[in-house]
């Protein structure tokens, strides 16, 4: 078992705090039947070039949107020896709460501190929505654990300049605190609604040939319809459950898609 | 905010995405801070594949910073030398792609004209609702 990133310095009054879905992106990603999959899409450094990856492509970048607490990033950054095979890997996380990207910076900097060895190189945590300003075609590796609790409504946006904002003199209100854990969790329609938003920007930010990405689901978002909707963004596109945890009345309660194309990439 | 995260931006505005002038962001009004890091020659190599070379070069001009050479170097060029270190050239990558960051400012995109700030290190590209 590779250590959690601590998260004790986060206030979970408008951060989320890690819980299973976070706990079983990390258990998913560090199981051997994933590494195995990172390891041979990612390339192994050679020891005849002294840790110089294989790829043309050089170091891949790791996103994750919607980082909170920033604990998946922290552990994935942390142990990207293990994860990847070498740790020669960027980490870049986003998220629309100004409050989830400082915790985020603190995380995976005390995470990557303990792991002096094995850790990537992690860029930032920035503000914005979703993938909005990362450039097309540059991530290698997305991960996602979006807002999936089926909800009347998305959070209004409105005020969200003003609450996306740290007031030094009085202090956060129990209105901008909510709004900004609402993000975290309220999906709107089939919990759907801001995952879809991602799907659509998926073969656009991926990385056309080793482009991968990792989304959780809960039973409730109806993964098969999704993976159904993931097959059917044109040809090649591959989508498989490679993590699952807690079953209720014969539904698992959380899955983890891995979302890919085929014919990509070369194995070496 | 880490110089080498810009080689990674654009403008958010979706009718940015297609023009070539919105990337790489231009810096404005910025203080930059310099943030040490541990050097690791072997990172560089693998990052150099993935740097757009002249958006550098131009990010170096705006900002002030001592120019780099007007075409990338080779991997080689970064492990090269007595101690396999690659010399200056890796140094001063090192210094600039992973130890210079932007504390405050703003960043401009060149198609639009809008601008992004950085507070505290942290780069907010919210857009106000009339422009998603």
């Amino acid at each position: 078992m590779l250590p959690t990133p601590s998260t004790s310095h986060v206030s979970f009054d408008n951060v989320y705090e890690p819980a299973e879905d976070s706990f079983l992106l990390l258990d998913t990603l560090s199981a051997s039947s994933e590494t195995h999959f990172l390891h041979e899409r990612f390339g192994q450094p050679s020891s005849a070039t002294e840790g110089i990856v294989d790829s043309p492509q050089g170091a891949p970048l790791i996103v994750e949107v919607g980082t909170g607490s920033g604990v998946v990033l922290a552990f994935v950054n942390a142990h990207a020896d293990v994860l990847f095979g070498h740790r020669h890997i960027l980490t870049l996380g986003t998220d629309i709460n100004s409050f989830a990207c400082r915790a985020t910076e603190t995380t995976v900097e005390k995470a990557s501190a303990e792991a002096p060895n094995g850790h990537g190189i992690f860029l930032d945590a920035v503000n914005m929505d979703l993938t909005a300003a990362i450039r097309p075609g540059t991530v290698d590796v997305l991960i996602f654990n979006p807002p999936y609790v089926p909800t009347a409504e998305l959070p209004n946006l409105s005020q969200h300049h003003q609450y996306n904002t740290h007031n030094p003199s009085t202090g956060n209100s129990f209105e901008q605190d909510s709004h900004l854990l609402s993000l975290s969790y309220a999906g709107g329609v089939e919990g759907m609604e801001t995952t879809n938003r991602l799907l659509e920007q998926l073969p656009e930010i991926l990385d056309p040939e080793r482009g991968v990405a990792y989304l959780l689901l809960c039973a409730q978002n109806k993964p098969e319809k999704v993976k159904e909707h993931i097959r059917g963004l044109g040809a090649g596109w591959l989508v498989e459950t490679v993590g699952a945890s807690g079953k209720h009345g014969g539904w698992e309660k959380l899955q983890i898609l891995r979302i890919w194309r085929a014919g990509s990439p070369p194995a070496t | 905010m880490k110089l080498l995260t810009l080689n990674f931006l654009t403008c958010a505005r979706r009718a940015c995405k297609s023009s070539a002038d919105a990337f790489p962001l231009h810096p404005r009004d910025v203080e930059l801070e310099i943030v040490e890091a541990e050097p690791n020659p072997s990172f560089l190599s693998n990052i150099l594949p993935r740097l757009e070379w002249p958006a550098l070069v131009t990010l170096c001009a705006e900002l002030g910073l001592p120019g780099l050479p007007a075409e990338a170097p080779e991997v080689a060029e970064l492990t090269s030398g007595e101690d396999g270190k690659g010399g200056k050239l890796a140094e001063d990558l090192h210094r600039l792609l992973l130890e210079t960051t932007v504390k405050e400012g703003a960043l401009v995109c060149g198609n639009c004209g809008h601008e992004y700030k950085v507070k505290e290190g942290i780069a907010n590209f919210l857009l106000p609702s009339h422009l998603v």
